[in-house]
């Protein structure tokens, strides 16, 4: 275990230099972030100066090497809009992202798993063919298509749901504003939700069905049919849990990305968290929160796919995580 | 032993479904049911207290009026603070925290303050502050420019005070709008950490970005950046034209979005309002959608210095005849613009009536095959894809226009963030401006716009087409020593006429202003021309 934890670091430290340095030299591309913070009359040698005095100036390793020292200590650079430490923003703002994910998550696990076994065991039922083309469709539609037609038909059209925002929240340990505890917070994370697991869970369906299929097909189910277990045994225990490996593969790398897709379905809501915080620094120009965004949101990758690797390990004894005895 | 592990780990995966299945039920059960409790807790809150549900494509960057110039920070500073004088709807100066105001002489404007007014601290508002504000406006980056011309602020007694300019100056009560005064006691001394509380930071932490005093209608009562801010009545304010108790802006960026939490009722009043959106909250009822002609003018800047031919004066005429001011309003911006053909818009004092948009192709031909360049020319052109209402598409309809005349143009869109150093750098020959003037006047205009670059004077910091006429720069610095209006206004009308006849630039449309609300609030009497919404007059039915 030792081992493991060590290399993982180590891979993770390489790939958070690579990120920020990537990160980095975007930021030195991205424009002048003095722009957004000044009125139109402020003389150019007024902007250069305000330039001198945030070391927007000076050469690019130079900066560089200052934000890597200040890294270190915790410092990720300071958010000019909110004039606040870009890493204070954007811990402000990661209960909301999470949470979102977490809900989306949770609907593309329960609905994914029932319907892609069904779909595998009966693939010629008249459900089985609608849950299939019904994915194809949620497959190829954007998600801020999905969300904005949410927003039509339940908020605009039929005043079922609330359009945007998260609504009421609590604050839990201090810091962490959730929405999960009130009628209202729910009431505001169903849609988002649902726009954000549309692109996944039509993915996993068809994932877990053809994972299952091909299990079905094996010698091992037939011999089970063969000794006569019962069917719920032969579909749930033996064939599904070799279905499962794949699918904790490719979740694990998915759960990444859909923090990346969160950025757009954070947009279309309203929904306070750091997607639409990243796209605002983007316009304009908030270059250290820019930063220390992809920062984090690389820290959350290798932590989740480190996650998956001990998950992996645990659901199929034979698989052993490197350097685990 | 492995035998075990994998019955074990066998049924994990089984019950972790039965649990996520019952809660997702439990989820979805819980959604419906809620939808009826809380529509009834809302509705008997109403009466109780009024409350506006505001979303803004923006929320004000600090609690500070003084760390940014910007539309969004006056229209927060019009809630929170209160100003000496300010504009009524057709532009006339109305009395605020100066109840009148006289000329003591060439240099001194007189102003008799309202007594009796408070700030959100308790304290007593008095001629000490306003000196105190002036004189922190001179420190302001944003600010420091336009009191430029000001000596400073002088308190006569408790409740009268001069603005003193260093030379005749016609726009001092355009100024005046600008002085919202705040707390000289509350933003005295140092805070807990030590620094001064009037000290105005851009980037950090400072007092003033966080603590208000004010003695404005609302007070500042929770704020969470970017995500929420609730203003408060506040109990003292002497004008009780309003009956808003408190206010929730939400900043809703999306265009889609904040038009549909208008619609569905989660808010109660949105600006702005996208154009594709505009028939359909107007056709909506119980909605009320107000649209004005708005101030901002959009230009196209033609390089002199960058590409010779667009210093023939033939040429640039010819481009001015060519391009369809009326139809690029029609079809591109669905009637929410208003065409022009010179920098001021009605109500300025520059606006030159007989200057109208003057689209005919025959001519702009002839005037091609009159030129140097009969054949036509290439040119390049940037211009944003963000920053004005439609921009991209205008400069794209521009370039089709122009190709009817022979100049092939190669068009570079990009977006705002890097848009302006290209700008400033006169990277293409062609560049798209849009312009609001900070002082409510055509001068403004003219000194950014089109008199001749100054690098030390700083006249002439945004005019990238290089024109140049020094009739111009002589007649826009008569006007700004000018304190009779008459003479003034027939300056600035000269400059609009030269300017038309060299055509130094293409000036396009004024963009229209949007606000929509419920019907049952007296939205149309509230906003304004400078898009400053006064809500502290709103009143809910």
């Amino acid at each position: 275990m030792f081992a493991f934890t060590v290399k993982r670091i180590l891979q993770a430290v390489i790939v958070m230099l690579i990120i920020s340095f990537i990160g980095f030299a975007i930021k030195h591309n991205f424009g002048d972030p003095v722009r957004d913070l000044v009125g139109q009359r402020v003389t150019p040698a007024e902007r250069a100066q305000i330039r001198e005095r945030l070391g927007l100036n000076d050469p690019f390793m130079v900066q560089y090497v200052r934000f890597l020292g200040n890294a270190v200590q915790g410092d990720l650079g300071q958010s000019y809009f909110f004039k606040k430490p870009a890493s204070e923003v954007i811990i402000k703002k990661a209960p909301a992202t999470l949470e979102l994910v977490f809900c989306a998550a949770l609907i593309i696990v329960v609905l994914s798993i029932p319907l892609g076994i069904y779909a595998a065991i009966k693939p010629k039922s008249l459900f089985s063919r609608f849950v299939m083309s019904g994915s194809i469709v949620g497959v190829s539609m954007p998600v801020f298509l999905t969300a904005i037609l949410l927003i039509y038909i339940f908020s605009v059209e039929l005043h079922w749901l609330p359009s945007y925002g998260r609504g009421e929240t609590v604050r839990l340990f201090g810091w962490w504003d959730s929405g999960l505890l009130t009628l209202d917070g729910l009431k505001h994370l169903i849609m988002p939700s649902i726009a954000l697991s549309s692109i996944m869970l039509p993915l996993f369906i068809r994932l877990i069905r053809s994972e299952m299929m091909e299990v079905l097909e094996s010698e091992y189910v037939k011999y089970a049919w063969a000794k006569g277990i019962k069917p719920r045994r032969v579909w749930l225990v033996h064939a599904f849990k070799n279905t499962l490996l794949p699918v904790i593969t490719v979740g694990g790398v998915q759960l990444g990305i859909m923090v990346a897709f969160t950025i757009l379905t954070e947009t279309v809501f309203q929904w306070q968290g750091m997607g639409s915080m990243f796209i605002e620094s983007v316009e304009r120009s908030d270059t250290s929160l820019m930063v220390a965004y992809l920062v984090f949101v690389g820290i959350i990758f290798v932590l989740v796919n480190t996650a998956v690797d001990i998950i992996y390990g645990l659901v199929n004894p034979t698989v052993r995580v490197a350097g685990r005895q | 032993m492995k035998l075990s592990t994998f019955k074990s780990a066998g049924k994990l995966p089984l019950l972790l479904l039965i649990l996520l299945v019952s809660a997702l039920l439990l989820v979805g059960c819980g959604g419906e049911e809620k939808k009826e409790p809380a529509e009834k807790a809302a509705a008997p809150e109403a009466p109780a207290k009024i409350t506006l549900k505001l979303a803004m494509d923006a929320d004000p960057v600090s609690l500070d009026p003084h760390v940014q110039l910007s539309g969004g920070m006056l229209q927060f500073s019009h809630m929170v603070f209160d100003s000496l004088v300010r504009y009524d709807q057709d532009m006339n100066f109305v009395p605020r925290l100066a109840e009148k105001w006289e000329r003591i002489d060439d240099l001194t404007m007189r102003f008799h303050l309202r007594k009796g007014v408070k700030f959100h601290s308790g304290n007593d508002f008095t001629a000490d502050d306003v000196v105190f504000t002036v004189d922190r406006l001179k420190k302001s980056e944003d600010y420091k420019g336009l009191f430029e011309p000001f000596v400073g602020a002088k308190a006569v007694d408790a409740h009268t005070v001069d603005l003193i300019t260093k030379k005749p100056y016609g726009l001092v009560l355009n100024m005046a709008t600008y002085v919202f005064p705040m707390d000289s006691k509350f933003y005295s001394g140092t805070d807990d950490k030590g620094k001064a509380k009037d000290t105005i930071v851009k980037t950090d932490y400072s007092f003033a970005n966080e603590n208000e005093s004010g003695t404005g209608p609302f007070m500042v009562t929770h704020r969470e950046q970017g995500v929420k801010t609730v203003f408060t009545r506040f109990a003292d304010y002497w004008d009780k034209t309003g009956n808003v108790e408190e206010i929730v802006l939400s900043p809703i960026k999306n265009d889609a979005t904040r038009v549909a939490a208008l619609l569905s009722g989660d808010v109660d009043f949105i600006m702005p309002v996208p154009p594709q959106d505009l028939e359909r909250i107007d056709s909506t009822e119980g909605l009320k959608l107000v649209t004005m002609s708005g101030s901002r003018i959009i230009t196209f800047q033609l390089n002199q210095k960058r590409n010779p031919a667009l210093a023939d004066t033939k040429v640039r005429l010819a481009m001015a005849y060519a391009y369809d001011n009326n139809g690029v309003v029609e079809k591109i911006m669905k009637g929410f613009a208003t065409a022009a053909g010179q920098m001021s818009p009605k109500g300025y004092v520059g606006h030159n009536e007989a200057l109208a948009p003057r689209y005919d192709l025959e001519k702009a031909k002839a005037l091609m095959a009159e030129s140097g360049y009969p054949d036509g020319f290439e040119a390049t052109m940037i211009a944003p894809n963000n920053r004005y209402v439609n921009d991209e598409k205008i400069a794209e309809a521009f370039v089709s226009m122009m190709s009817k005349i022979g100049i092939k143009i190669s068009l570079k869109t990009m977006p705002k963030a890097q848009y302006w150093d290209e700008f400033d750098a006169q990277a293409a020959d062609i560049q798209l401006i849009g312009w609001h003037s900070d002082t409510e006047d055509s001068g403004n205009f003219y000194e950014f716009l089109s008199m001749c670059r100054n690098t030390e004077t700083g006249y002439g910091q945004y005019n990238s087409g290089n024109y140049c006429n020094a009739k111009v720069d002589e007649l826009t610095l008569a006007a700004q020593t000018e304190t009779d209006p008459a003479k003034r206004a027939a300056d600035c009308q000269e400059v609009e006429k030269i300017q038309y006849d060299e055509a130094g630039f293409i000036p396009l449309h004024w963009q229209n202003l949007s606000w929509a609300s419920k019907a049952n609030m007296n939205t149309e009497e509230v906003v304004n021309v400078m898009n400053f919404p006064y809500f502290g007059d709103m009143v809910v039915k």
